[in-house]
């Protein structure tokens, strides 16, 4: 395909994206609304982590933690942290605190960025690592700020966007709790996507990417390593921060086990499944990572793998097992993901012409 | 306020070198792999953790006695870590770097998933081979599991510097770690070599994780804590460099166990339990950023 025809490809896709969001609601369940909620929370989180590891080339364990950031900093400007002793008030919108969670994530993130300079390859993956698994204990630890163990509550509270639930009608639909949180969702989501388009098609994407494929080369071209390796960070980290605020905002409730090990994992599986350094084949794996979350609570794996005991309380951990061998099998079959997958179809296609 | 004394602080310090060998261990498995493969096996903890639970399936289930089922499960491990990397590390060892990391990660999941399935979630009791008891040394009680944690621990690492010091297949092992291309030229079987040594890996984490399994008991997420704490171990005593490990699990381990023992009289207040996995990570990074090779570790020579 000439470059015209992809761009106009991209446009048609985003077009239909958006279209697909906006009308999806009004044929799936409720429940399931607030499923594809968490799809679009998801996709935000991975674009980010795709600027840092697709494009960027540096892999991060850790982005669990920069979400905890986001969610916890929403959390405590919309109730407050002065019942646990802490110094804020809050009260404060839960939509204007989202922004707020991707400035304070980004900020820490680019503040990380500079130890992590020194860092590359498998020894950034460990460091990252260790700030996942360490996380709770963290928040634990700093319970005036962050209400310990216990967490906060969120339900019910006037600040939330959902309380608008019953109020608004729009064209005779009155919107639902589940559906205030898609739209709230998703509107962050697209708007998160041009975004990281519109980031990644210029001057500073191009300076991405040549750090990933060689930083010797990249220096030798006068690509400035610590200002582009930072700035991915702080983006990325700002990106995992808008979805962590998000995530809770949905999740009405935040603890120090909102953000386990085993988020930061998926997001990386996610990105994986959806292609590194791409952007369309992520929309994939917010998808993989939503539900592949549900397959793991043993929702419906029987009916998908007919000789897994579906009797999820005497045989749990089967999906798990599917999860690892898939993810180790994708590695081996199919390193670019679904992304490149479509890329290699879109190739086939240009080759006939 | 309590009184500190003598054979208090005695017994903190054995304690902690008990942790501080089961670390030892984990991180010379990490080591002996990143070594021979450039590989850092996230999977180490989930693995170690398998191999326990078949010491204790064997133990329990299968009503074997305790030295027995702990020889068979060494013997189970090395087949296991030897086939782990025929099967899955080789087809990804010369990719990108991300590919390998999230491989171990699969690993570490799938192996996760496989223990639940096959023995549930619910925590066991392996039970300790050297019995709940006290031993009196110069007036200090030591718990025996801690000696036998000790002792154990430097026997296994002995046996493995007497193995890759004074062995035709160790010279081979360390042979293909410096310099692959030239043992193959010499003619090390260069791939059996690395899988040798992640079945020595594996087996390490096995000690590991059975001598970890008594104290606090055995789960699917045992391991999960004490592979950080590895990490840190190996980092800290350079990750290329064995005694490094060991040095560096002994002094983590001691470190760990002093903070929490003098925070109770007042010094380094600030510390509390859920700042061990913390403060691993923080030696993690300082260590790395200070200096990358740590203690024993070289500086690594990159040629364009």
């Amino acid at each position: 395909m000439s470059r015209r025809a992809t761009r106009i490809a991209g446009f048609a896709g985003f077009a239909a994206l958006v279209v697909v969001v906006i009308f999806l609601p009004a044929f799936i369940s409720d429940f399931k609304t607030q499923q594809y909620a968490y799809v679009g929370i998801y996709l935000i989180a991975l674009l980010g982590l795709n600027i840092l590891t697709g494009y960027t080339g540096q892999i991060s364990l850790g982005h669990g933690a920069f979400m905890a950031i986001g969610g916890y900093t929403s959390a405590v400007l919309m109730v407050g942290n002065t019942q646990f002793g802490g110094p804020i008030g809050g009260g404060v919108r839960d939509v204007w605190t989202i922004p707020i969670a991707g400035l304070v994530a980004g900020v820490i993130g680019f503040l990380f960025g500079i130890p992590a300079l020194r860092l590359s390859g498998l020894y950034l993956a460990l460091a990252t690592f260790a700030i996942a698994v360490a996380t709770p204990s963290l928040i634990k630890r700093f319970e005036e700020w962050s209400g310990g163990g216990t967490g906060i509550q969120l339900f019910g509270k006037p600040q939330a966007t959902g309380s608008l639930a019953g109020q608004v009608t729009i064209l005779g639909h009155t919107l639902t709790y589940n559906e205030w949180l898609y739209y709230l969702a998703w509107t962050f989501a697209l708007v998160a996507f041009v975004v990281a388009w519109l980031i990644l098609r210029g001057r500073t994407g191009r300076a991405f990417r040549a750090v990933r494929d060689s930083e010797t080369a990249a220096v030798s071209s006068g690509v400035s390593l610590a200002r582009y390796k930072t700035l991915s960070f702080g983006i990325s980290a700002g990106y995992a921060g808008v979805a962590g605020g998000l995530f809770v905002v949905t999740n009405s409730y935040v603890n120090p086990d909102t953000f386990p090990i085993a988020l930061s994992i998926l997001l990386l599986i996610g990105i994986v499944v959806g292609g590194l350094g791409g952007l369309a084949g992520l929309v994939f794996g917010a998808i993989f990572v939503e539900f592949i979350t549900f397959w793991a609570q043993g929702e419906d794996l029987g009916s998908h793998f007919p000789g897994f005991i579906v009797d999820q309380t005497k045989k749990p951990g089967g999906p798990s097992i599917v999860y690892g061998v898939v993810l180790i099998l994708l590695m081996f079959l199919l390193p670019d993901g679904v992304g490149g997958l479509f890329r290699r179809v879109g190739q086939l296609f240009s080759r006939r012409r | 306020m309590i009184v500190a004394t003598f054979a208090d602080f005695m017994q903190q310090i054995v304690s902690g070198l008990a942790s501080g060998g089961i670390y030892a261990l984990l991180a010379l498995a990490l080591v002996i792999i990143h070594r021979s493969t450039g590989v850092i096996n996230f999977a180490q903890g989930e693995m170690a953790m398998f191999s326990t639970y078949i010491a204790w399936t064997l133990t329990v289930n299968h009503g074997w006695s305790y030295w027995p089922a702990f020889v068979a499960t060494l013997a189970i491990s090395f087949g296991g870590g030897v086939a782990t990397h025929r099967i899955v590390i080789r087809p990804v060892e010369r990719g990108s770097v991300l590919r390998i990391v999230i491989v171990t990660i699969g690993l570490l999941i799938a192996i996760n998933g496989f223990v639940v399935w096959e023995w549930t979630g619910e925590p066991q009791q392996l039970k300790s081979p050297f019995g709940s008891g006290v031993v009196d040394v110069g007036g200090v009680a030591i718990a025996a599991q801690d000696i036998g944690t000790i002792v154990v621990a430097l026997v296994i690492v002995a046996l493995l510097w007497a193995l890759f010091q004074y062995t035709k297949v160790g010279l081979a092992l360390r042979a293909s770690a410096v310099n692959p291309a030239e043992a193959r030229l010499v003619g090390v079987r260069v791939t059996w070599m690395l899988a040798l040594g992640w079945g020595l890996a594996a087996t390490l984490g096995a000690v590991a994780g059975m001598l970890t399994a008594p104290s606090v008991g055995l789960d699917p997420q045992m391991m999960q804590a004490i592979l950080i704490y590895a990490f840190a171990a190996a980092v800290l005593g350079g990750i290329d460099s064995p005694a490094g490990a060991v040095v560096g699990g002994l002094i983590l381990g001691v470190l760990l166990n002093m903070l929490g023992y003098l925070s109770q009289y007042g010094a380094f207040d600030w510390f509390t339990e859920e700042l061990r996995l913390p403060t691993a990570l923080l030696i993690i990074l300082v260590v790395l950023l200070v200096r990358p090779t740590g203690i024993f570790g070289k500086p690594e020579v990159k040629r364009v």
